[in-house]
């Protein structure tokens, strides 16, 4: 039983794999078939997820005592071979990516996957590389996954394309081709001077290097940090982001919800492994502050929903990295709740996005390049339309009534959760960090900086509820003739499943708080998870058990 | 030999900066390219330069690690280099979607 449980860890890996590869043999026409291999797939991973959170908790104390699960792939040992290690943060995060993907596919099924291109195995690879990125132990196996799951979001974006999207596409990769090189830089760095790779051997290497290599060292992780800032869109290196997201298919745009957090989880992760000094902790701070006070600046100034949801992402990411930057460790465990709720409520407003713009056919078109009439690809090689591809604009499924109370109701949802108001849990987790940058003892040297912090979170939940009514009014209340949208159960359920979700967030949030103050625990005593992947003895039953 | 290495990376990732700052897509795709380059060389060159040595050992004989080649950084090249291959390409047909429906080759997708 126990070796069965062990090679849960790999499954959130190869299951969106093969499903998404096994996809590309279904023809054209068999789109039901897809659709329930990539539900299947999805529902796999979410059980896999909440079957982690379970095992690496203490409740569970018989197969990983000390909450961090290590796979060795190739059955080598840890700093040999490369290893996937899941502890209780990979585990959350695993789980929170499946949720995402879960909600995100149902809303797609409902017209957004229908013309040409695999959606369905593309968004499956994403998933696996955002899977495996949360799981690996090894640096240059992260850089691999980041490039999975990037690859697959260059053809997502590219869905439905129009000449913005492509436009906003091709600054999309390009700005991400040079942040891999980046990675790609410091990681050669990092390996050039402590000869390893393995993150938990990286953290016995880097005590012991000599001043000389220790100066190279660093600056190899300060390149990779480069990297991961692009990933987590810290500013400067974001402008990048509103284009994107905002332009993307609403279904697509809420799947990426999840890829800015790879970027903080990378952070989060190697930070805490290399146990980063002072002065990169300040920068972060300030970067982090100047992510929230451009996003929430900016938020005021858009004229789009889709935008203006962008612009929350970006001042939720200026939340998170200015709390890392404080270097309070018990601000972790706050830190990665209000992650979870910023990934939710992001996720949820985008598809709502989706819906609303549909309620603005008669309006004049605020931001004329936002809607451009969407050409297919083929037309930019001067070829004909194919007969394969169906409608682009097909209607199905179940209308639902009272579409406009439904959307409205769900925006405020959306807008309480952004601006952390009582009851939903944007509320609780924004009480969690004042809180604790208030109570806690380490605040003593650096309280000019807690101040500032919290000063900022206030300030900007104010100006983003300036930002939503005012858009929410525009959008709902505006007298200009409108036609009445036509809302889908599938596609109303996610959105309202993941509000659901949300409130019972906030409802348990006492166990789920408990929780995470274990996994920010585990991440601040990296020893415990460097000891657990260098004594990992490589499977002597594997050779009957797997495949 | 260090030195002229140590040039050929520099004067990669020089011109490969000044590229992906022009305003055309195909020099931005130069760009990237001879940036992936150099970040290539690069890496390679963290296994520490060395000639006539073998990265694979011969385990039939006893084993001196000096009179071998660091094998890692060239199983990372040889990734690295797939992954940008594949990328590249992939910019490639976005260049040219941009091309064929904004009909110039403009970054912004119009003249300025």
């Amino acid at each position: 039983m126990n070796v069965l449980l062990q090679h849960l860890v790999i499954l959130p890996v190869v299951v969106p794999l093969v499903a998404g590869a096994a996809m590309l043999f279904l023809a054209e026409h068999r789109r039901k078939a897809r659709v329930t291999l990539a539900l299947v797939s999805v529902l796999v991973q979410l059980l896999v997820g909440i079957t982690l959170l379970y095992l690496t908790s203490d409740a569970a104390p018989f197969i990983w005592p000390e909450g961090v699960g290590v796979y060795a792939v190739g059955n080598w040992p840890a700093p040999f071979g490369i290893v996937l290690v899941v502890d209780r943060l990979s585990a959350v995060m695993i789980t929170l990516s499946a949720t995402v993907a879960l909600s995100t596919l149902v809303y797609a099924i409902a017209r957004w996957d229908r013309p040409g291109q695999p959606f369905h195995s593309l968004f499956q690879l994403q998933t696996m590389g955002l899977n495996g990125a949360f799981l690996t132990g090894d640096l240059f196996n992260l850089f691999v996954f980041f490039e999975v799951l990037l690859a697959a979001s260059y053809g997502l974006l590219l869905r439905g394309v129009g000449a913005q999207r492509v436009k906003a596409g091709l600054h999309y990769i390009a700005v991400n081709l040079v942040a891999s090189l980046f990675f790609l830089i410091g990681v050669a760095l990092i390996y050039g001077m402590a000869g390893t790779l393995n993150m938990a051997d990286l953290a016995g290497r880097a005590a012991k290097l000599t001043p000389n290599d220790r100066a190279l060292f660093d600056a190899g992780a300060a390149i990779l940090g480069v990297a991961f800032l692009v990933k987590a869109a810290s500013w400067p290196l974001n402008f990048w982001l509103p284009g994107a997201y905002s332009i993307a298919l609403a279904p697509v745009s809420s799947a990426f919800a999840m890829m800015t957090k790879v970027g903080l989880y990378a952070l989060l992760r190697v930070g805490t492994i290399l146990k980063e000094d002072e002065t990169l902790a300040a920068a972060l701070f300030y970067l982090g502050l100047a992510t929230l006070i451009s996003g929430t600046i900016a938020m005021l100034a858009a004229k789009h929903l889709a935008r203006v949801v962008s612009f929350s992402l970006l001042a939720s990411m200026g939340i998170l990295l200015t709390a890392f930057g404080l270097r309070i460790d018990a601000l972790t465990g706050p830190v990665i709740l209000y992650m979870i709720v910023s990934v939710l409520t992001t996720s949820a407003f985008y598809m709502l996005t989706g819906m609303t713009d549909r309620t603005r056919i008669a309006d004049a078109p605020l931001v004329p390049e936002d809607h451009a009439m969407p050409q297919p690809l083929y037309i930019a090689y001067g070829i004909k339309k194919p007969s394969v591809y169906g409608g682009d604009q097909e209607e199905v499924g179940v209308a639902l009534p009272a579409a406009m109370a439904f959307l409205g109701l769900m925006f405020v949802c959306c807008a309480l959760l952004v601006i952390g108001l009582p009851p939903l849990p944007g509320f609780v987790a924004k009480v969690e960090l004042l809180a604790t940058a208030l109570r806690d003892p380490a605040v003593g040297e650096n309280s000019w900086n807690s101040d500032v912090f919290m000063a900022a979170i206030l300030i900007s939940g104010f100006i983003s509820l300036i930002a939503l009514s005012r858009i929410g009014m525009r959008v709902f209340w505006s007298v200009a003739a409108r036609a009445t949208p036509r809302v889908r159960l599938l596609e109303a359920a996610p959105v309202a499943g993941l509000i659901i979700l949300c409130l019972g967030l906030s409802v348990a949030a006492g166990p789920v708080a408990r929780y995470l103050e274990a996994a920010a625990q585990s991440l601040h005593q990296p020893d415990t998870y460097v000891r657990s992947v260098l004594s990992a003895q490589p499977n002597e039953h594997s050779g009957t058990v797997t495949p | 030999m260090e030195i002229v290495y140590a040039l050929a990376i520099g004067v990669l990732v020089g011109s490969g900066v000044w590229l992906i700052l022009r305003p055309r897509t195909f020099q931005v795709l130069m760009g990237l390219t001879l940036l992936s380059y150099a970040t290539n060389i690069f890496i390679f060159g963290m296994g520490r330069l060395a000639v006539h040595k073998a990265p694979i050992i011969d385990a039939s004989k006893f084993v001196d690690p000096s009179l071998y080649a660091d094998p890692v950084p060239q199983a990372l090249v040889l990734t690295a280099i797939v992954i940008g291959f594949g990328t590249t390409a992939l910019f490639l047909v976005v260049l040219l979607a941009l091309r064929g429906l904004a009909g110039t080759d403009h970054v912004d997708g119009r003249e300025p």
